[in-house]
């Protein structure tokens, strides 16, 4: 497409940039912007830090009456999924919206799917920039990895990828809703998934119905391929498990994600 | 819709020239069972300012989003650039820029990263966006600041921008909706002034919504006035100005027009027409000087009191009156004339 000259001489073909080249702008904005926010980053540091500490603290003694457990190591895998479940740009999402900055970026020629895969990119970034200090929390009371360097590797990783598929549910409600309160909502989400699973003690030790309530929560499985790569050595089992279940999350709220982008971004 | 000498409707509706950048036919758009847009049949010429006015919610920014691609129509055609809106949106996206109502930007980002990313997400290289950002910095007179954080900046500052954004990639067709609202009057001037550039420097085609009816005057080629989601006019500013005639006698009277004072002023020699909107009165005439006096006796003679009386040439703003029954520009009292409800079209 032949454009006219600007008033200094250079002429531009607009055109489509690629997929890939489309997620990496989008990505490297919201970068940048987490750069730029770092303090809305220190909750996701100290909440998990003040958990594991409060209840390292009350319950260590007592929880480790039970046989053969280590109750930090047992509640390490917790302090990373607090860490990095709901760390999201969907606030930012809200504000684009809010500001017309989202229509801008809307009739440019970006891929739509690009405009969600570069924000879940910068969050996987920030998420396992998360997991480090944590680890090291871990390390400085004692915890060791059986399963070694490449097990650390693959427990952030592992917490990585439930992080960034728990945020396809506030990316959701925020291209549903264009509301920062209802996304803030989503938070609500972060109970029952944390909560009602093997959060403070070993599943054997629950009551019967909160015991039948974990089996069904995909976070117990996840938490089962974090403690194993901790206590246990390569579980594949459990470590297959536990990919499973984040990725039965992900079918979930990637489509939820992606059907709300589709209705935010497509004409209606 | 009204037709004005030189310009055949009639030919405008059923053909699409080489020449237009915009064309639509029979574009409607409904909101359940609100139709904010009934039918409208636009031509935009290109590398002509057409000026699109009309009153809040009568379906300005409506039209602008289904021609940029952001909402569909729910009947009619869009062609822009050539290209099928409907069909086509991803050619007619890398053709057109826009800067929609309040600058569109993000607060965190400077405004060179803002550029950047724009350029980036129409392919272009890195030496492309470096050359265009020089050009277009140099164009909005953005200087230094380009390097700060954009919610450092002023308001007037944020339009540029959202200008020098929307023209990164050197689209053919820019779309502006109300650009200068919200503007001191220096600002605004600098933002029209940049407009006009662009046209005549960059022989861009602009699509323009305004509130600023002299400024619609000064700058576009043809007007456009869309009233309850219809175009009810449409022609160069002259053409339109032409229709009210050559001289106006406005009288704003203390009660409203009564149907017998408006039978009395149109028995009077040299009397074209005689309108009334509320208390006020315009009577065209081809001699407004001589036709003055006669008015001000009659309107005496009637026993009607009046509260000013004006001898003035027809502007836009009277064409509006004309073709919507109200007025757009704002009165003394800061109160818009021709505000009616709905949405903030």
């Amino acid at each position: 497409m032949a454009l006219t000259a600007g008033a200094g001489g250079i002429t531009v073909r607009a055109r489509k940039a690629g997929f890939f080249r489309d997620i990496f702008a989008v990505a490297w904005r919201a970068v940048r912007s987490m750069l730029r926010d770092l303090e809305t980053v220190i909750p996701a540091l100290f909440i998990p830090v003040f958990m594991f500490a409060v209840t390292v603290g009350a319950l260590q003694d007592f929880a480790e009456n039970i046989p053969g457990l280590d109750y930090r190591a047992f509640q390490l895998p917790v302090a990373v999924l607090f860490a990095v479940t709901g760390v999201s740009r969907a606030i930012t999402v809200v504000t684009d919206i809010q500001s017309g900055y989202f229509d801008r970026l809307v009739i440019t020629p970006v891929n739509r799917v690009a405009l969600l895969l570069g924000l879940l990119m910068a969050d996987f970034v920030l998420i396992l920039a998360l997991t480090i200090p944590v680890i090291i929390m871990g390390f400085i009371v004692g915890v060791s990895f059986e399963t070694g360097a490449l097990g650390i590797l693959a427990f952030m990783l592992l917490a990585g990828l439930w992080g960034l598929i728990f945020n396809g549910f506030p990316y959701a409600i925020a291209f549903k809703t264009g509301n920062v309160a209802a996304v803030n909502l989503s938070f609500l989400l972060f109970f029952p998934f944390l909560f009602m699973t093997t959060l403070f003690i070993p599943q054997e030790q629950m009551t019967p119905w909160l015991s039948t309530t974990a089996d069904f929560n995909p976070v117990t499985y996840i938490l089962a391929a974090e403690r194993s790569l901790i206590t246990e050595g390569w579980q594949w089992g459990t470590i297959r498990d536990g990919i499973i279940a984040t990725l039965g999350v992900g079918v979930v709220s990637l489509t939820l994600a992606l059907y709300t982008l589709r209705g935010r971004a497509t004409r209606r | 819709m009204h037709e004005f000498a030189g310009f055949d409707t009639g030919q405008m509706m059923t053909e699409t020239k080489a020449t237009d950048a915009i064309v639509t036919r029979g574009l409607v758009r409904e909101f359940g069972a609100v139709k904010a847009v009934e039918g409208v049949d636009l031509s935009v010429h290109r590398g002509e300012i057409y000026g699109f006015l009309g009153p809040n919610g009568a379906g300005k920014t409506t039209v602008i989003r289904m021609l940029i691609t952001l909402l569909a129509p729910t009947a009619g055609s869009i062609s822009v650039a050539g290209y099928d809106a409907v069909t086509q949106p991803d050619q007619v996206r890398l053709r057109i820029g826009a800067a929609l109502q309040e600058a569109a930007l993000d607060d965190k980002q400077t405004g060179k990263e803002l550029l950047t990313l724009q350029g980036r997400l129409y392919g272009l290289r890195g030496r492309e966006i470096a050359a265009r950002m020089a050009e277009l910095t140099d164009l909005i007179d953005i200087g230094d600041a380009i390097g700060r954080l954009i919610g450092t900046y002023s308001g007037g500052m944020k339009r540029r921008l959202d200008l020098a954004a929307a023209l990164i990639h050197q689209p053919e067709i820019l779309f502006l909706d109300e650009p200068t609202t919200g503007l001191d009057p220096i600002s605004r001037n600098r933002i029209f002034e940049e407009i006009g550039k662009i046209n005549t420097d960059l022989g861009v085609t602009i699509f323009l919504t305004t509130q600023y009816l002299e400024e619609a005057d000064a700058l576009a080629h043809r007007v456009g006035i869309i009233d309850r989601g219809r175009l009810a006019a449409q022609g160069t500013p002259e053409e339109l100005k032409r229709s009210r005639g050559s001289d106006l006698i406005i009288a704003k009277l203390d009660g409203n027009v009564s149907r017998e004072v408006v039978a009395s002023l149109e028995g009077l020699a040299s009397v074209d027409a005689v309108d009334a909107h509320n208390s006020e009165l315009t009577v065209s005439t081809g001699n407004g000087a001589a036709l003055v006096s006669g008015v001000a006796l009659k309107l005496n003679e009637l026993g009607v009191g009046v509260r000013e009386l004006t001898l003035r040439t027809p502007t836009l703003d009277d064409v509006f009156l004309q073709v919507t029954g109200s007025r757009l520009q704002k009165d003394e009292s800061g109160q818009q004339e021709g505000e009616t409800t709905g949405d903030d079209d």
